[in-house]
């Protein structure tokens, strides 16, 4: 600036503010005006699904959630429905508990050995791996689920009914292993690997370096390390992480429709070929139906909504308290 | 004493592996091989799960014998954990290896040039897959791709920004909510296009309609990358502008985003690396077509995934092949998305 001061004349302090000059609030508005975007998509979802999910539940009553049948009936007066996911549901948890049984434990060895056993260079490159997994589309799980697992995994199948059957949860009502909840559940277990683990990597990466070196010190063997600091240390992120994964199992829709036969009867029988699944139900039914089954589907839609929010607010909680432990 | 004692003397690293131990990890599993052979042969065991299995149990068992030899009884637990370790780190990438070995070999079987200069409007998917072709699968999702990505880039670095530079009041309850955005799984994301833009607006069955539900599912991906950049832009560049006089507007605008413009295009192709692939949500909102359609805003669109997923649920051999085909070529799409993203995003700030 020109401004010339004469001599001996003493500037005249600057005016000091913390008012936001009219750019900055501008700016600030506009920014957080995108930020509450996300707020508004969540609520708008929750308030168009819940909608239909009202007039399901005025429609159905509560039986929508514990009934396991899909009956429409063409009668004189019109359809009558008679309507319940209830099947469903429990085959979503089904095999989303089969998924985290095989899914987790190899996350976890995935982790460990990422952490703490693989060389420098091997590290890199297999978690770009891991990373590009869970960049596979859906679709292609379905694809090589249906063609080239399945085969495989109905032989696993039919070798634990011989052994295991007197187990009530491997015993089959007929001999018939294709398209079971266990086959759906080992190709969700291959899908949530990727997430489980990066989360896993994360909180085992957080242990504290000298805790891990005092038990060195004291001449415990990589296991002891990892048994008596890491896991203690890090279990109840592995159990944000397990959830988190259990939340993409609940939501997982293609891949599942490939590999399962859904059928309206409640089974817990996991190697026999008949289960439910929400997500994939929707899909199936979604071609053929009618206003009113519409509805109700975006009921189904509703609650699977509720429950993979509630499961992914719980494990974001979970990982993010031991995350910050940790510092 | 001489003088070379200092240069002979090697500092011992008592951890590493001599020539012999690796000798002796080799031959064990030469050992447990031959055992394994071995034990197919002469027993009940057959096939090649019999055979995987038994290799495990006796390179297992044979480590452990070797490892306690060595070290005594306490190397038992380290020695069983080390190969359970092994093995379920194995077993995580056999089917990365089978997905893209069997996409591989399936897909480039039904490669055919006129895939990419026709569409299916004269073609059926049950015929030979020389008839026809998947242009407008293709076109589909490159128009996808663009819509959704000018919505939500802008959206999720926005927000993004918000959480690290504005820093309000709400900034935990968005943080929570981005978070559980990126759980909504992709049918629901569907579901609401489909009950709140398609049966309440104009706008029915389209590409744009498809391309929300899209949006729906990137964003958060955008916003989670975007602001792990952001964060790690150093805080002394942002005190910087500040005390040269810039407003915030200015420091964020010439100095922050700069800075992190690598970052920022990673996060944007990690979106779309998100989403090129998804099938469910389009189900509900693009009506899926057989001709090629260039108006974003009427008439049914189609996508690759969604062509992949018609090949699929059809199941003739002919189709099963177009669907093959489509996914490889989906397949390098995504991970020449995925490889752009790794090489921008690895040259980060020194």
């Amino acid at each position: 600036m020109s401004t010339t001061l004469e001599a001996g004349q003493i500037p005249a302090p600057r005016e000091l503010t913390t008012k936001h000059r009219r750019s900055d609030t501008i700016f600030r508005g506009v920014v957080t005006g995108f930020g509450m975007t996300a707020l508004l998509i969540l609520t708008l979802i929750g308030l168009f699904l819940s909608f239909r999910g009202i007039q399901t539940l005025h429609t159905q009553g509560f039986g929508f959630l514990t009934r396991s049948n899909w009956d429409v009936v063409q009668g004189d007066s019109g359809a009558t429905y008679n309507l319940g996911v209830g099947a469903m549901l429990f085959g979503t948890v089904l095999i989303s508990i089969v998924a985290l049984v095989i899914g987790v434990p190899l996350s976890v060895a995935l982790a460990l050995f990422l952490t703490f056993y693989a060389p420098a260079r091997v590290k890199t490159f297999l978690v770009s791996v891991v990373d590009l997994m869970a960049a596979f589309p859906s679709v292609l799980f379905g694809l090589w689920g249906f063609f080239v697992l399945m085969p495989l995994a109905t032989y696993w199948a039919k070798i634990i009914f011989k052994y295991l059957n007197w187990i009530p949860l491997f015993d089959a009502p007929q001999y018939f292993f294709e398209r079971s909840p266990f086959i759906a559940g080992l190709v969700l277990a291959i899908m949530i690997i990727p997430i489980v683990t990066s989360v896993a990597r994360e909180v085992f990466a957080q242990t504290p370096l000298d805790r891990i070196q005092a038990a060195y010190a004291l001449g415990a063997t990589k296991w002891g390390v990892i048994k008596t600091v890491v896991f203690p240390f890090g279990s109840s992120g592995l159990i944000g992480g397990a959830m988190l994964g259990l939340g993409r199992a609940f939501g997982e829709t293609v891949a599942v429709y490939s590999v399962l036969n859904i059928v309206f009867k409640v089974n817990f029988h996991v190697l026999y070929g008949s289960g439910g699944n929400v997500a994939s139900m929707i899909i199936q039914k979604w071609g053929e139906s009618t206003a009113d089954e519409t509805t109700a589907l975006l009921a189904a839609g509703f609650i699977l909504f509720l429950l993979t929010l509630l499961v992914n607010l719980g494990a974001n909680f979970i990982v993010r308290n031991t995350l910050k432990s940790g510092k | 004493m001489s003088e070379t004692t200092f240069l002979d003397i090697k500092p011992r690293q008592p951890w590493k592996a001599t020539p012999k131990d690796r000798a002796i990890t080799f031959s064990v599993l030469l050992l447990a091989l031959a055992l394994a052979g071995a034990a197919v042969k002469l027993t009940g065991l057959s096939g090649k799960l019999g055979f995987a299995l038994s290799f495990l149990v006796f390179s297992t068992v044979l480590q452990i014998f070797v490892s306690v030899r060595k070290f005594g009884r306490k190397a038992l637990g380290d020695s069983i954990a080390t190969s359970l370790i092994y093995t379920g780190a194995t077993l995580t990438f056999l089917p990365v290896g089978s997905i893209l070995f069997i996409t591989i070999k399936n897909g480039v079987a039904g490669l055919r040039w006129n895939l990419f200069t026709t569409d299916m409007f004269n073609a059926s998917f049950l015929d030979p897959i020389g008839n026809g072709g998947l242009l407008h699968a293709l076109v589909g999702t490159v128009m996808l791709i663009v819509i959704a990505m000018i919505i939500s880039v802008p959206m999720g670095i926005m927000t993004a920004l918000y959480l690290t530079e504005i820093r309000g009041k709400g900034s935990t309850l968005i943080q929570f909510v981005v978070q559980a955005m990126s759980g909504v799984p992709s049918v629901v994301a569907g579901l609401f296009i489909f009950t709140s833009v398609i049966l309440l607006t104009p706008l029915k069955a389209s590409t744009t309609a498809g391309a929300l539900a899209l949006t729906v599912l990137m964003i958060p991906t955008v916003t989670r990358t975007a602001q792990e950049v952001l964060l790690l832009v150093p805080a002394d560049l942002r005190e910087a502008g500040l005390a040269m006089g810039a407003t915030q507007w200015k420091t964020v605008a010439t100095i922050v985003v700069p800075a992190a413009r690598n970052g920022l295009i990673t996060a944007t192709i990690l979106g779309v690396a998100r989403i090129a692939g998804e099938t469910a949500p389009l189900i509900f909102t693009i009506g899926g077509a057989d001709k090629l359609n260039l108006n974003p805003f009427k008439d049914y669109q189609s996508a690759m995934p969604f062509y992949v997923w018609k090949g699929l649920t059809l199941g003739t051999p002919e189709s099963i092949q177009r669907s093959w085909t489509a996914i490889l070529i989906l397949l390098i799409l995504v991970l020449s998305l995925f490889i752009a993203a790794r090489t921008l995003g690895g040259r980060r700030f020194k």
